[in-house]
């Protein structure tokens, strides 16, 4: 029987999967958290989490407000600074960095500064903060975003965070280190990754119940949809068990 | 070297280190008793028109006591260090007290939402901006302490971040790599809270230091805001733990819940509710100013708001709940 969940729990699920045992990887607050808490849990208990404030490999009490609060380093390794997890991330110790965004294009770069005019915006957000170096510097970036036309655009109207830019040897061009960039996508629909030669976002899994349509439909551009498309396999028994009772029991994210 | 690309925005201080040195060359080395209060720090270091940097991380060991006291003084045309700044920066929007603003994180307050004020403030286009990230701002600062007019970073590349900011990009002389340089910044004036301080100025923090250390020694002036003041012998015996020493610290005030409604980490969390009751009231422009005048500007100091928001009774939860008392 499969066990009932929401689109949160699915996503959280999805990507704590994606987090392989003995990495490193540099989180914001929210799902990502709760992604990194989880895979520690079931397929990754060697995982090593990094907060950009200062905070490493917390023993997580609690969900995060902040990716700088006393969580984020209680019973931890260290608490250090923001140059300390940088540069650490900057010579290339940081496997998976864990970003959202409140646009994103094919190549996988992230809109979090502005929409419209940038002297006179119709929506200002925060801006960088820590995302646009977590992006340049770790090999893997994982951004976590719900799948909507709005969001899915051909073209970030304003690029914070690098993805593969305008397409395949754009990062190197612009000195970017090599080797580093997006790797998945996962939104309530599905979980995307990118082409190897197009640097194109592709559909790689569509979770239980979703059409590859519907994926297509609340995507802004062309995404490249394979012949083959796998299921994402539904929560187990044992990732909701431990995501609900021990990683979020306030229901602080997947009560969203 | 050549400069093979820039950004369009202005670099608001001048990054240069012999400048810089000569203000240091006569900046006092006495130790001596630097104590006042938030009024009269503020009166004497952070004129209108100066540029401020705010340490901790937004809602976390933030100096909220002076910065109410920027508010109530009506401090105008500042320049303002937004780097990972969220609660200490909607306050200063509320009080539309800087003009001149190099961002790396504004408006939010991370999980908790955005502030539609703070978001009116930068959308009326009244703010000269310039982008950056957050890396890039404790490089600037780290280049500035190190008495260098600028920092090298390998991040900000082919985006409109770089493009939108003040930095360029140079070629390495030794391996041909492309990186962003970003100029060194000496604010006129940062405020640090810390958990003790000594009457001169010596400062233990507890738990991570964002960038302070590096902005503890950009910044001409500094004001320390410390929980508890101890004696000298406290940091004599464990010098080890000095992460500010006292020549850098121009002003020293006492300053205990110094940072409500914000996290103190190993003291008190951060009071959510209230901080969601500025989210909350900030979407109507017009409650937003009853709420400030009942808050901020009809109280003659930070006690008051704190016993307005629920005074030691509301503290001792916040300390129950950063002890983890219940579990």
């Amino acid at each position: 029987m499969i066990p009932e969940y929401n689109t949160m729990e699915m996503m959280i699920c999805a990507a704590a999967r994606n987090l392989e045992d003995g990495k490193t990887v540099a989180v914001g607050t929210g799902a990502p958290c709760a992604a990194a808490m989880l895979a520690q849990k079931t397929v990754s208990p060697n995982l090593v989490i990094l907060f950009e404030a200062g905070g490493l490999a917390p023993t997580l009490p609690r969900m995060p407000i902040s990716v700088g609060d006393s969580r984020t380093f209680f019973r931890g390794l260290a608490a250090s600074g923001m140059i300390e997890t940088m540069t650490t991330a900057a010579r290339g110790m940081v496997d998976y960095a864990f970003l959202g965004g409140a646009q994103i294009d094919k190549y996988g770069n992230i809109n979090s500064t502005v929409v419209g005019d940038y002297y006179k915006p119709k929506v200002r957000f925060p801006g960088s903060g820590g995302a646009n170096d977590l992006g340049s510097f770790c090999w893997r970036t994982i951004i976590m975003t719900p799948h909507a036309k709005s969001r899915f655009v051909e073209k970030v109207s304003f690029n914070t965070t690098p993805g593969y830019l305008t397409g395949p040897g754009a990062r190197e061009e612009a000195g970017l280190p090599p080797g580093s960039g997006p790797y998945k996508i996962i939104t309530d629909l599905a979980v995307l990754g990118f082409d190897e030669q197009s640097k194109i976002m592709m559909i790689e899994s569509v979770h239980p119940g979703v059409e590859v349509d519907k994926v297509r439909e609340n995507t802004g551009f062309d995404i490249i949809v394979p012949d083959f498309i796998k299921k994402t396999p539904p929560p187990s028994d044992t990732e909701l068990k431990i995501l609900r009772g021990e990683v979020d029991p306030l229901r602080l994210i997947i009560g969203r | 070297m050549d400069v093979l690309e820039q950004g369009v925005n202005p670099v608001f201080m001048d990054p240069d280190p012999d400048k810089a040195r000569e203000f240091f060359a006569k900046k006092s080395r006495a130790m001596t008793d630097k104590r006042m209060t938030e009024k009269e720090a503020v009166e004497k270091f952070i004129p209108d028109g100066s540029y401020l940097g705010i340490g901790g991380f937004g809602a976390i060991r933030i100096p909220t006591a002076v910065i109410h006291e920027i508010l109530r003084a009506r401090r105008k045309n500042l320049g303002f260090f937004g780097h990972t700044s969220t609660h200490d920066f909607q306050l200063l929007c509320a009080g539309h007290c800087f003009k001149r603003l190099d961002v790396a994180y504004i408006v939010g307050l991370e999980a908790r939402g955005l502030s539609p004020n703070a978001r009116r403030y930068m959308e009326s286009g009244e703010v000269e901006v310039c982008e950056w990230t957050n890396y890039a701002l404790a490089v600037r600062l780290k280049a500035a302490a190190e008495g260098v007019s600028f920092g090298i970073i390998r991040s900000m590349l082919g985006t409109d971040t770089f493009k939108m900011s003040g930095a360029k990009v140079i070629e390495c002389p030794f391996t041909g790599k492309k990186y962003a340089a970003v100029p060194a910044i000496w604010p006129d004036v940062a405020v640090i809270h810390v958990h003790e301080a000594d009457i001169y100025g010596n400062c233990h923090i507890r738990g991570i230091t964002v960038a302070d250390l590096e902005l503890a020694r950009a910044a001409k002036h500094l004001i320390i805001t410390a929980e508890r003041l101890v004696g000298n012998l406290e940091i004599r015996i464990r010098p080890t733990r000095t992460v500010i020493p006292y020549y850098l610290v121009d002003a020293v005030v006492e300053s205990p819940f110094g940072s409500y409604p914000g996290n103190m980490p190993y003291m008190y969390y951060s009071d959510e509710a209230h901080l969601n009751q500025w989210l909350e009231v900030e979407k109507d422009p017009a409650e937003f100013e009853k709420f400030l005048e009942k808050y901020i500007y009809g109280v003659s100091c930070f006690e008051e708001y704190l016993e307005l928001c629920g005074g030691l009774r509301k503290l001792k939860e916040l300390q129950a709940l950063e002890m983890l008392v219940d579990k």
